[in-house]
């Protein structure tokens, strides 16, 4: 038998949930960030359009949701590098919420830099 | 414990590279979430970013070892993930394989775009 | 106007100890890998244990429930089940901690067979011990004189860490990774094999961090740390696993794997 969401309801559980969904996002996203950054082979005038198409509600938000999953998987892979190579004990529960702050904290920013 | 086409030394040595390539991807996705930020504060323009990439060696090497890294790091983790819902072998090594030379080749088009 | 802030069934507790209170509905899971929970009338006294709850229906309502039970207090290891979805002791777990209202849901540990209702095979859990290479190795003789471990060393420390284990299975059953890769070692035989990496006269090191490298092997672990979650011991299986993925790496740079 397998275990339901009750047994997975747990802090660390999460922040797993968190880094997986962002890295698989971000792995779909990568090819076409670097497609749009290719447009400036065929001049700056191609990418300034592609900016300006770009510059439309729905694509600004879907950039800020990728600011803070890009900071989220780099600050949950931090709090994962130092579970895995320094000799804790107590303080993952700390670091785990060190993290989160961190995501939001540039989530905000990016918001606050955006208007 | 040998789960299928690769060795065991094989997968040691491919976790160690994840957390080597996490390591400098921290590093690089700081200094990127920083320009991303500073860049914003105007708006885009195509101007100003080619203005700060073109003919530069820095942001070009910076750049090229960002897209590396990242070649690295996600097929190893598809790989995991494809582990975990039963897809593992050799057939889906060489795929992953394939995908991180095709995603080093387009990161490093995107490179040359913005810096050449 | 006052008010009485505490729940009826306080209130008939305080007459004596061991006062009938309220029923408990719990629901016990009955059959095998399939089946489907039945719903039993408990009394709820005071002080009650998840394994008083089992041990009443099995005397009183239905001789035919199978489940496992030894010592009752926490040493033996042999309790282990899942309640209200949370694998635990049910020996050292309080109806009253863990009943949502006056229900209880009981189910067999996850990740093993299931025999007949609580009851589950774990052969696997412990082969997977013998895989992990958990057993100790030594070089001395009967002519030797004793091994001296300080106890302020290093890994004399690390050992303790670990050591407490008894075998229950609680974090092998609340672990994800055994579920999606059943040949994954898991965090029980992981963490006795983390305890001998730091036994100074163990001299199988290299055998074992063999046996435990890979992606059947401490490398599978995602630091979920569902099993320091639910460790009923306060062990950190996760902490060792990473110790261990440490280990090996340095290993299998040297070639040595």
């Amino acid at each position: 038998m397998k275990n339901d969401h009750r047994a997975r309801n747990h802090p660390a559980y999460w922040a797993f949930l968190v880094h997986r969904v962002s890295g698989v996002a971000l792995t779909l996203f990568l090819p076409l960030h670097f497609w749009a950054l290719g447009n400036a082979l065929q001049g700056e005038a191609r990418l300034e359009s592609f900016l300006r198409w770009a510059d439309q509600p729905l694509v600004k938000f879907a950039e800020w949701v990728l600011v803070l999953l890009l900071a989220a998987h780099m600050a949950g892979g931090v709090r994962l590098l130092m579970l895995e190579f320094l000799d804790w004990r107590d303080w993952q529960k700390t670091l785990l919420a060190g993290a989160a702050g961190v995501s939001i904290a540039v989530a905000l920013l990016f918001l606050l830099n955006l208007t | 414990m040998n789960s299928g086409a690769s060795s065991v030394r094989t997968q040691v040595l491919l976790w160690g590279a994840q957390r080597v390539s996490a390591a400098l991807l921290a590093l690089c996705v700081v200094v990127h979430l920083i320009t991303i930020i500073y860049a914003v504060r105007n708006g885009l323009s195509a101007a100003e970013i080619l203005g700060r990439t073109r003919g530069s060696f820095a942001w070009g090497a910076f750049y090229a070892l960002f897209v590396a890294a990242v070649a690295v790091h996600a097929p190893i983790g598809m790989r995991n993930i494809f582990a975990e819902m039963g897809l593992r072998g050799r057939g889906v090594d060489m795929l992953l394989v394939v995908l991180a030379v095709l995603l080093a080749l387009w990161g490093l088009r995107a490179v040359w775009a913005v810096v050449g | 106007m006052v008010f009485s802030a505490k729940p009826p069934r306080l209130r008939a507790s305080a007459v004596k100890g061991l006062t009938f209170m309220t029923t408990l509905k719990v629901k016990i899971w009955r059959g095998t890998e399939s089946g489907q929970f039945q719903t039993y009338d408990v009394p709820r006294l005071e002080s009650q244990t998840v394994l008083d709850v089992v041990t009443y229906v099995q005397r009183r309502l239905d001789p035919s429930l199978a489940y496992r039970f030894a010592c009752r207090v926490g040493v033996c290891g042999s309790c282990a089940m899942t309640v209200n979805g949370v694998s635990r002791w049910t020996c050292r777990t309080h109806v009253d901690k863990v009943a949502a209202g006056d229900t209880l849901e009981i189910a067999p540990l996850r990740n093993l067979p299931v025999i007949r209702d609580l009851a589950t095979d774990m052969t696997e859990f412990f082969d997977k011990w013998a895989k992990a290479r958990g057993r100790f190795t030594g070089a001395h003789t009967r002519k030797d004189d004793f091994a001296t471990v300080k106890p302020e060393s290093k890994e004399r420390k690390r050992v303790d860490a670990g050591i407490e284990c008894i075998g229950c299975g609680v974090c092998y059953s609340a672990c994800e990774v055994v579920t999606w890769k059943p040949d994954y070692l898991g965090p029980a035989a992981l963490n006795r094999a983390w305890t001998l990496a730091n036994d100074v006269r163990d001299v199988a090191q290299q055998e074992r961090l063999a046996a435990v490298a890979g992606d059947a092997g401490c490398h599978a672990c995602h630091t979920h740390l569902n099993c320091t979650e639910r460790c009923p011991k306060g062990i950190s299986p996760t902490a060792g696993i990473a110790g261990l993925k440490r280990l090996v790496l340095k290993a299998a740079m040297k070639g040595e794997l």
